[in-house]
């Protein structure tokens, strides 16, 4: 079964994308799929901001750790509702969650 | 000038294993790297993190990774230019490519291997409106030279190693003052670390300035002034004689952009089903930094894309020899 993210981009144009919840797959790379302009460079290993996104849903998402923290507090985009994508797995728990690309950072 | 058989760009795993590969056919090589330690992304984004695929290790910390290939390497003594950016390449009637970094070091190769992973590692910078217009006199996104701040009073800004170890070493040397401003009250940098860095705030050699960031930049008389907001919203205006915003390094593809090769996504196109040549005759790119049908971006293929091109690079320097691939079980090291 798939699951639907509301992805909004940095052009504010907003696009429902699928995504299957059995193949291990996280919201970082769910959105490099899609070919939004996700970096992904650390890989998925929450060691970089390139994957930032904002979530504007209430889907119950896994706790931050302190290593998403750390790189979260060192972005200067970072917002109350920031989330690295790659930190957030596909499952149903994120059905319809509702999404926003941050700036890239320079 | 620095002469080679292959100018490597880039000193990740994959630019370090093709000196092996290059050495077992007797060519020299030199590998120019942004980066002030080789490494790549191992040294400069994952160093302590385990690394589970490659062949023969069950798990290998990144940065043992690095220091292994180094000693591999060593019997063919490459030449380093680090901390400098592969910037211009030019190729002569020969068919020589000369590759001059930003700093104006000149290397010449009749081989250029690419392998340049993400690109090079640029600062991350605040996106604060006249930063490009004081950066210059007042600004520094890393650190060169320490002594340049002798008698300064200098902020630092930023949560991670090189914020917290830089705000150390200025606490202890050269600095008149140091004031360190983080977003959060929690650092991500090494325990001993923060706790040396929270013991210097109580003992007034570091000023902490927490949940807090800078905001946007006023200059008056030689000194530059910080506005500063807190979680908050408590504001106050710093002045100091130099800010450093060390946010850490996100790579960017860079000057090799520019260089006339066929690029896709970021990355360099190359001939797989051949040895990783490029659309220009003598350059070849390997590891992350290429792409073609069914690539992947693992360290294992672009060992195994080194092995590979060298074997071309050979047949290009020496075209009136005949390479007979021989077995290092057989030959053991012969280091030049």
């Amino acid at each position: 079964m798939d699951i639907k993210i509301i992805v909004k981009d940095r052009n504010n144009e907003k696009k429902t994308v699928s995504a299957p919840i059995d193949m291990n797959l996280n919201l970082m790379e769910v959105l490099k799929i899609h070919n939004y302009p996700i970096e992904g460079t650390c890989g998925g290993m929450a060691l970089c901001a390139s994957c930032h996104v904002y979530v504007n849903s209430e889907n119950l998402l896994p706790t931050i750790s302190d290593s998403e923290q750390a790189m979260l507090d060192d972005n200067w985009d970072s917002k109350q509702n920031s989330r690295l994508a790659c930190q957030i797995p596909m499952s149903k728990d994120v059905d319809l969650l509702n999404i926003e690309i941050a700036p890239e950072s320079f | 000038m620095i002469k080679t058989d292959i100018i490597i760009i880039g000193a990740g795993p994959v630019g370090l294993f093709t000196v092996f590969e290059a050495g077992l056919l007797k060519l020299k090589c030199h590998l120019i790297d942004a980066l002030p330690i080789p490494g790549g992304q191992c040294a400069e984004i994952y160093p302590k993190k385990p690394i589970y695929d490659i062949p023969g290790y069950p798990t290998i910390q990144a940065s043992v990774l690095v220091d292994k290939l180094m000693e591999q390497i060593k019997p063919f003594s490459p030449g380093f230019t680090l901390g400098e950016t592969a910037e211009t390449l030019e190729k002569d009637k020969d068919g020589n490519f000369t590759v001059t970094t930003t700093q104006g070091t000149v290397h010449t190769a009749p081989v250029v291997a690419i392998a340049g992973g993400l690109g090079v590692f640029k600062p991350r910078k605040p996106p604060i409106e006249n930063l490009h217009t004081l950066e210059k006199k007042y600004i520094h996104y890393i650190v060169k030279e320490p002594s340049i701040f002798n008698k300064k009073n200098i902020v630092i800004s930023g949560g991670g190693d090189s914020a917290l170890d830089w705000a150390l070493y200025f606490a202890e040397n050269y600095a008149a003052s140091v004031k360190l401003i983080h977003r959060s009250d929690n650092f991500r940098a090494h325990n001993d670390s923060v706790q040396k860095a929270l013991n210097y705030a109580k003992e007034g050699k570091i000023e902490m300035i927490l949940n807090s960031e800078v905001y946007s930049l006023d200059e008056k008389e030689d000194n530059i002034f910080l506005n500063v907001r807190s979680k908050n919203k408590e504001t106050q205006n710093i002045k100091c004689d130099n800010w450093l915003p060390l946010f850490g390094l996100s790579p960017k593809i860079g000057p090799i952009g520019n260089w006339g090769l066929e690029i896709e996504k970021n990355a360099i196109k190359v001939n797989n089903s051949t040895d990783y040549s490029t659309n220009v005759d003598g350059i070849f790119a390997i590891g992350d930094v290429n792409t073609y049908d069914g690539k992947l971006k693992l360290i294992l293929c672009g060992f195994h894309e080194a092995a590979i091109m060298v074997q071309s690079a050979f047949k290009k320097i020496h075209p009136e020899k005949n390479n007979v691939l021989k077995y290092t079980t057989v030959t053991g090291i012969k280091g030049f």
